[in-house]
């Protein structure tokens, strides 16, 4: 497959802040890549590199072969790019502003209508076309946004928090907008939310400190946290002691843990051996001991307990 | 050529899109108009000429181009547009281009809209119209410099305010410089060539040969010198952000 954005040893500072130390990375045609990392992890500043807006003090980038700092012009016109915040002109309404971007884009006459139009439509514009963009919600300026990115249909697709601060449809609709058009196109999406990256993203990166501390699926990523697939049970109190040496006792567990008690009943969790699998063997525990389960859930691990393990793990390994 | 055009387009459509435009014109108008009038002594000097209207060009411009100018870079830089406008396939060099000749023809056509002195002349005696078409055009050359100078430290800045005041006082020490107050401060300890020139530099000079009907070809080489200068300086100091 065509590697269609290269990042080469990136590195930036400003001041006496090391915003991106080291980055490496190369995504494909097809794949769709969440960035992710807490705030000030170097996120942004990798992505304003990328489509060349920051010039890194050290490395390259490359979109679709062309090194962006060599060649500015040609690599722009093969990129799309959604800037956090999604910033356009207030005083445009979103046709005059997206009329400006296709003209900019090299697009003119029947041409230029037909892009604008379809990126109307495709961004579920089309009801706000005329009002000042100033005037717009947060979820329909990030439509614009969107519409910017997307009008030329390039082959690079960048994207800063692209559902940031909009509704459960909206994220809905943006999400099946990056699906639809993951297939020839090389996306790569910042975001902290970890159902975005389960949705949406064929592979993530965790970049902390500006380093790249983790790559892989959302999957192997959540198989990093010591409560993926952990099994918490409510119960009676007083069956505490006996349920959690039974729980210990088996194969698979690691760790018993007693999370909180309220109301005469406690919750308890059992932490998985590393790549176990314990909720059938809790799950016949539980019936051949008849314990009464108030409660049974399988943890998946958050990717804030993903964030806090990878990046406290890598900072604790910087400081030994 | 083709991309500085499309950048002047939005912005001329960005200043009459917003009150801005409106207010601008208005004022810059009257203003015009009220110093030629009460403090030109425009009816006492019983002349039929221009000259206590253009008078007051530099010390109106000093205050009304830097605000045109603030704009220009910082409300970009404040607004998160650059970011935008930046990763656009057109380089710094258009994009400067393009907004400085957008505020340029703003300004271009508030001047224009002076035009009821001209007719108010015309009625009252027979002014010499070349004299005039050269003052137009002296004044125009001068505001685009200011703009220049202006846009040029927009560029430095996020904050609108210091843009304005950092603008306007370079552009009052560029006026001021032919007169003794920045002169004498020179002369006292600087060998005489670096005086003159200092004293070359002057808006106002260049400009009142030019309002005597005087077009020379140095002035109007001082005048593109400056806007290119400024305009290179911007260049620079726009691709210098990319870098810190």
């Amino acid at each position: 497959m065509a590697v269609l954005v290269e990042a080469d040893r990136l590195r930036k500072s400003f001041g006496p802040i090391l915003a991106v130390e080291d980055i490496s990375l190369k995504v494909e045609k097809g794949e769709v890549l969440g960035f992710l990392g807490p705030n000030g992890a170097g996120k942004s500043t990798t992505m304003k590199m990328l489509t060349g807006f920051l010039e890194p003090d050290a490395g390259r980038a490359r979109i679709c072969g062309i090194n962006v700092a060599e060649r500015p012009k040609e690599a722009k016109s093969r990129l799309g790019y959604l800037p956090e915040g999604a910033p356009a002109y207030g005083d445009m309404s979103p046709r005059s502003f997206l009329n400006f971007i296709a003209e900019v884009r090299g697009f003119d006459g029947a041409s230029k209508v037909a892009h604008v139009d379809v990126a109307i439509a495709r961004t579920g514009l089309e009801g706000v076309e005329t009002q000042r963009i100033e005037t717009l919600s947060k979820g329909y300026k990030r439509r614009v946004g969107l519409a910017q990115a997307i009008l030329h249909d390039p082959e690079v697709l960048i994207m800063d928090e692209p559902t940031d601060g909009l509704d459960p449809n909206q994220k809905h609709h943006v999400r099946s907008l990056i699906t639809e058009m993951a297939k020839d196109k090389a996306i790569i999406v910042s975001t902290h939310i970890l159902e975005e990256v389960e949705a949406v993203c064929t592979r993530a990166v965790v970049i902390d400190h500006g380093r790249i501390v983790a790559d892989g699926t959302a999957e192997a990523l959540q198989r990093r946290m010591p409560y993926h697939n952990a099994v918490a049970i409510r119960i009676a109190v007083s069956e505490a002691d006996r349920v959690a040496g039974a729980l210990a006792a088996l194969a698979g567990v690691a760790k018993v843990e007693r999370v909180a008690a309220m109301n005469g009943h406690i919750r308890l969790r059992a932490l998985p051996k590393p790549g176990a699998t314990i909720a059938a063997d809790v799950g016949a525990l539980l019936r051949d001991q008849s314990i009464v389960v108030e409660e049974l859930l399988i943890e998946r691990g958050k990717l804030d307990d993903v964030f806090r393990e990878i990046t406290t793990s890598s900072e604790g390994g910087r400081h030994a | 050529m083709r991309n500085i055009w499309i950048i002047t387009k939005r912005e001329l459509g960005a200043y009459f899109g917003t009150p801005l435009a409106y207010i601008f014109v208005v004022i810059f108008v009257a203003l015009t108009g009220a110093f030629a009038f009460f403090i030109g002594n425009f009816f006492e000097r019983g002349q039929a000429d221009l000259q206590p209207f253009f008078a007051y060009h530099p010390w109106l411009y000093l205050l009304l181009v830097p605000a045109i100018a603030m704009r220009l870079w910082a409300e970009e830089r404040k607004a998160g547009t650059i970011e935008l406008l930046m990763t656009l396939p057109i380089s710094a060099t258009e994009a400067i281009v393009g907004k400085f000749l957008a505020a340029w023809i703003f300004i271009g056509i508030a001047l224009l809209l002076t035009f009821p002195m001209w007719i108010t002349v015309n009625i009252l005696g027979n002014p010499d119209n070349g004299v005039i078409l050269a003052s137009y055009i002296g004044s125009f050359l001068m505001a685009g410099a200011f703009l220049a100078i202006g846009s040029c430290v927009s560029a430095l800045t996020k904050n609108q305010v210091i843009a304005f005041i950092v603008a306007a006082t370079i552009c009052f020490l560029m006026v001021m410089s032919g007169l003794q107050l920045v002169l004498g401060f020179f002369r006292s300890w600087a060998p005489s060539f670096i005086v003159d020139a200092i004293a070359s530099m002057s808006f106002l000079n260049h400009f009142e040969l030019i309002s005597r009907g005087v077009i020379t070809l140095p002035s109007l080489f001082f005048y593109f010198s400056i806007i290119v200068l400024f305009l290179f300086a911007n260049v620079v100091v726009v691709e210098q952000r990319k870098a810190a």
